[in-house]
């Protein structure tokens, strides 16, 4: 017995001592393979993108001008775009461009589409960041409020009255939540501003056409993952401690619910992204969402390849952020998962 | 030396239990409220043109953008044409797009996702990759993408949703795929030697066909609000067509006149999204995949006479008179523990045991104010070194004073099964064993921590300073459970609850945690509660032992006496023999408790 005891303590010593030296290199190993899958991820947006208008049936550039245009005219706007060389060439090409930050001219603004991109992304970069930020703000503690108040069958109205109204909320797309703050606050009453990005005040509605049905469906995954932290058997060792329901929550059931809140934050900034074409739509936010929906309709197809490759790379290196937090706050169950 | 072959486990069988449960999930209120939906919009969508179609054509050019009337329940949009009609005849377009959309996504992802369960790994691996490029890229913005590549346009705009949505169903295949792939049966069928082909289709495709229906389901609702969005956009369809989107759009110039024509296009648009999201979650807890909430009714338990301890001790720990716990079960209460009576003096080791469901547990968390509601915890009287827990012959788990929380908290410790989820895995070992200092022992955070480190030592956790700052999943089982009990030393525990401590230890460190816990009960004085289905553990180990049958106290007796087979109930008597023997003659069967036995529930050996 005396000699079993001090043996194993040793070897779990080392090995524990083990652990913490190579988990510095393990998160840096993970962040290497992240970063590596990113560059791959990359270059398949960008060969996608340089596809997508080649592979347009038809040409092009006839499509963009018109009937209207001569034969030469075409001709030459063909020459001058590179479409008159082999692919490959067109491919390097467009590599080179990108990375000396030439996306070719739009078709109808007659601007570098570098140039209306640093003008547009930014109104877009602060709606979708400002909206990321209210749906994690609100949701993770409405869903562990929801979580505490109904766990273990308690309050069972409470309960099915949350299920029903955020299952019915997360339903509505963010264009009908957009179009019923427009007939709010626009036709029946005149508070807030519904077009246009000028002040703090005209971003209140934009937000909250983006959170809205967002929060409703990530506050649901986090009660959901909130009511498996609570049935825990350290939720119970804390309990047995007596502490005021407020630590219980705040230190012991919190910390437990950081990944996985985060993790959904990381899964719903797609739709979010996506969801700013709309609402920049409804309220003429100057964003790039305005613009893409333009570039398709006027066939302008540089500007919208410009768009669709930054729209790629910001859901990427998003993803890539909150991989990066998610490795720093819970190193174990990251690298578990990786 | 042979081996037998393993039996094949049956693939868990499906349609006829399968149909019965879809009829049970339609006939629940949420499947009544979904079939109502859905036939509505079957009906729309098939009916709806060849009823309202005429109508929407009529353009009234004297009634521009008009008001709601008898005559136009929604107004007229600009072109003088009545709204209602239009977005009825226009259930059609927007409902087809909607399940063409999901069709293709559905049977394309499904494809794509199931390939790698067939074809060679290479395939797999670069299906994979480009998989995951795909699905980080949304849904909306894959469909614009293939809406520049094949122009704007109805087609186009059902084409695109339905590429958009493959890739997300792809993943879903292919996890559940994987997922059954990995079951046991399916292991058998392949070295069975039955060939890939026929794994996945008779064993693969039938596990991942209903999450597959329901989530296609869901997806229609998504693909219709994605149509009805491009469309919106003026991505979608086109004129002289028309459906929600497009008509939303232009309803939205003319909101300040007539806001009707927004309102009851929004509506429609939200009807249908609610709809699907409805029929897939009906669907879903037919096949068992989402439980529904049970609404409870409460019955109050039937109250029995006071039940006398078998053995009473002067100046107790513990004193516990006629607890009761009662747990809402379906319609009524069990009543997991019905009157138990016992004390526990100072410095008495205590052993439970009793099979599993006898209310050991139960007992313990009980008397401990740890259960919570809806459980109920009623007893006469519950007392720890004096001080009453009951307040109206309940035991309430909120602890209304700060005293007693600090007596609690200070002087009852606990040793739970399972030590790898009893530690919080998101906080340092010794910032949670320091917590009890803090709160209840009036010290701050640095002599809090500088305790901690010396309780760690005190369990013998090697370089505890050190190993304070580690993660629980840095620990090793034992040590572990060692910290659980350091953290019970932070106050001066006068009574420690060790619900079976070693069950789920191996062998070697059990042998530690019990010296552990034997050393604190010799050096500190502290009572033990041992909980155990252990008889031979706890007959060794405790001074006294507590037997439990079925949510009573049927036998209190010495360990003595268990240990010397003087053991007087019939359900003690079982469980002693019950234990295997060493020296039991080879090829004997172990003696095992019948799964339908009896034994008496009245007590019997009161010796006090």
């Amino acid at each position: 017995m005396t000699t079993t005891l001090p043996r194993t303590d040793a070897l779990a010593t080392v090995r524990g001592r083990r652990a913490r030296s190579s988990r510095g290199g393990a998160i840096g190993a993970f962040l290497l393979r992240r970063v590596i899958r990113l560059l791959w991820s990359v270059v398949a947006l960008v060969t996608v993108v340089f596809l997508m208008v080649r592979m347009i049936p038809g040409d092009p550039v006839r499509n963009a001008l018109g009937t209207n245009a001569t034969a030469a005219i075409v001709e030459a706007r063909r020459e001058s775009l590179g479409l008159n060389d082999p692919l490959w060439q067109q491919y390097l090409s467009f590599w080179k461009g990108l990375l000396t930050g030439n996306l070719g001219e739009s078709f109808s603004l007659h601007l570098p589409v570098t140039t209306i991109l640093e003008q547009r992304l930014p109104a877009t970069l602060e709606l979708a960041f400002l909206s990321l930020a209210t749906v994690l703000v609100v949701s993770i503690p409405l869903g562990i409020v929801i979580a505490a108040l109904t766990r273990g069958g308690r309050r069972p109205g409470l309960d099915v009255a949350y299920t029903s109204v955020s299952g019915l909320v997360a339903v509505i797309p963010e264009f009908v939540i957009g179009v019923a703050l427009v007939y709010l606050f626009a036709v029946q009453t005149t508070l807030l501003p519904v077009a246009g990005r000028e002040g703090p005040n005209s971003y209140v509605l934009p937000v909250l056409a983006l959170s809205i049905g967002l929060i409703a469906g990530v506050s649901r995954i986090v009660r959901v993952e909130a009511l498996t932290v609570f049935s825990q058997d350290y939720i119970r060792t804390a309990r047995a401690k007596r502490m005021s329901r407020r630590r219980l929550y705040l230190n012991h059931a919190l910390p437990n619910l950081v990944t996985p809140a985060l993790t959904v934050g990381g899964l719903v900034l797609g739709s979010l992204v996506a969801g700013t074409v709309l609402v920049e739509t409804i309220f003429s936010w100057p964003g790039l969402g305005l613009t893409i929906v333009d570039a398709v309709r006027s066939k302008d197809f540089p500007l919208a390849q410009g768009i669709v490759l930054v729209y790629g790379l910001i859901v990427l290196v998003a993803n890539l952020l909150i991989d990066f937090v998610l490795v720093c706050l819970d190193p174990r169950s990251t690298l578990k998962d990786a | 030396m042979t081996t037998l072959p393993p039996p094949i486990p049956a693939a868990p069988a499906a349609s006829s239990s399968s149909r019965h449960a879809l009829v049970t999930a339609l006939r629940s209120p949420l499947g009544i409220v979904a079939s109502l939906l859905l036939v509505t919009l079957i009906l729309l969508a098939t009916f709806g043109p060849v009823i309202w179609g005429e109508t929407a054509k009529v353009a009234d050019l004297t009634q521009l953008s008009m008001a709601p009337s008898a005559a136009h329940p929604l107004g007229t949009d600009a072109g003088g044409r009545d709204v209602l009609a239009r977005l009825l005849s226009a259930t059609r377009i927007s409902v087809v797009t909607a399940v063409l959309a999901t069709a293709i996504g559905v049977t394309l992802g499904v494809l794509l996702g199931l390939l790698p369960t067939v074809a060679p790994n290479w395939v797999a691996r670069v299906v994979n990759s480009i998989l995951g490029v795909a699905l980080a890229f949304p849904s909306l913005l894959l469909a614009i993408v293939v809406s520049i590549i094949v122009g704007v346009g109805v087609v186009s705009v059902t084409l695109a949703i339905g590429l958009a949505m493959a890739p997300a169903y792809a993943r879903l295949a292919q996890t559940l795929g994987a997922s059954a792939a990995g079951r046991d049966y399916v292991d058998a069928a392949r070295v069975l030697g039955v060939s890939r082909f026929r794994i996945l289709t008779r064993h693969v495709l039938p596990n991942v066909r209903d999450p597959l229906i329901v989530n296609a389901s869901i997806g229609a609702g998504t693909a219709l609000v994605a149509s009805t969005g491009l469309s919106f956009l003026g991505l979608g369809v086109q004129a002289p067509d028309y459906d929600w989107g497009r008509m939303l759009n232009e309803s939205l110039d003319g909101i300040f006149v007539n806001a009707a024509p927004t309102l009851g296009l929004s509506a429609a648009i939200v009807f249908a999204g609610v709809t699907f999201a409805l029929v897939g979650e009906t669907l879903a807890r037919a096949f068992g995949l989402n439980r529904s909430p049970r609404r409870q009714r409460r019955r109050r338990g039937a109250s029995n006479d006071e039940v006398a301890p078998l053995h009473v001790v002067d100046d107790p720990v513990l004193r516990v008179r006629d607890l009761q716990v009662r747990v809402p079960r379906g319609d009524g209460w069990a009543d997991p523990v019905r009157g138990v009576s016992f004390d526990v003096g100072r410095g008495e080791i205590v052993g439970v045991v009793g099979e599993s469901g006898s209310g050991k547990s139960l007992t313990c968390m009980a008397v401990a104010a740890l259960l919570e509601e809806p459980i109920e915890v009623a007893a006469s009287t519950v007392q720890f070194e004096g001080t009453e827990l009951t307040a109206g012959g309940r035991v309430s788990s909120r602890i209304s004073s700060a005293g007693v929380a600090h007596q609690l908290g200070a002087r009852m410790a606990f040793v739970l099964q399972d030590p790898a989820t009893s530690l919080n895995p998101a906080l340092h070992v010794g910032t949670q064993v320091a917590e009890v200092g803090l709160l209840h022992g009036g010290l701050d955070r640095k002599s809090a921590h500088r305790r901690a480190v010396d309780r760690l030592d005190a369990v013998r956790i090697p370089d505890a300073a050190q190993r304070a700052q580690a993660y629980p999943h840095e620990f090793s089982g034992g040590m572990r459970q060692r910290a659980m009990i350091a953290m019970g030393l932070m106050g001066e525990p006068a009574l420690l609850i060790a619900d079976e401590p070693t069950t789920a230890l191996d062998v070697t460190v059990q042998r530690e945690v019990m010296s552990l816990l034997a050393e604190v009960n010799e050096v500190k004085g502290t009572a033990l509660l041992f909980v155990s289905h252990d008889i031979a553990l706890v007959s060794s180990f405790c001074t006294r032992v507590l037997v439990m049958y079925r949510g009573a106290i049927v036998e209190d007796l010495t360990a003595a006496d268990l240990a010397a087979g003087r053991a007087r109930h019939p359900y003690t008597r079982a469980l002693v023999e019950a234990i295997p023997h060493l020296e039991a003659e080879p090829g004997t069967a172990f003696a095992t408790i019948a799964e339908d036995a009896e034994f008496p529930t009245e007590p019997v050996g009161s010796r006090s």
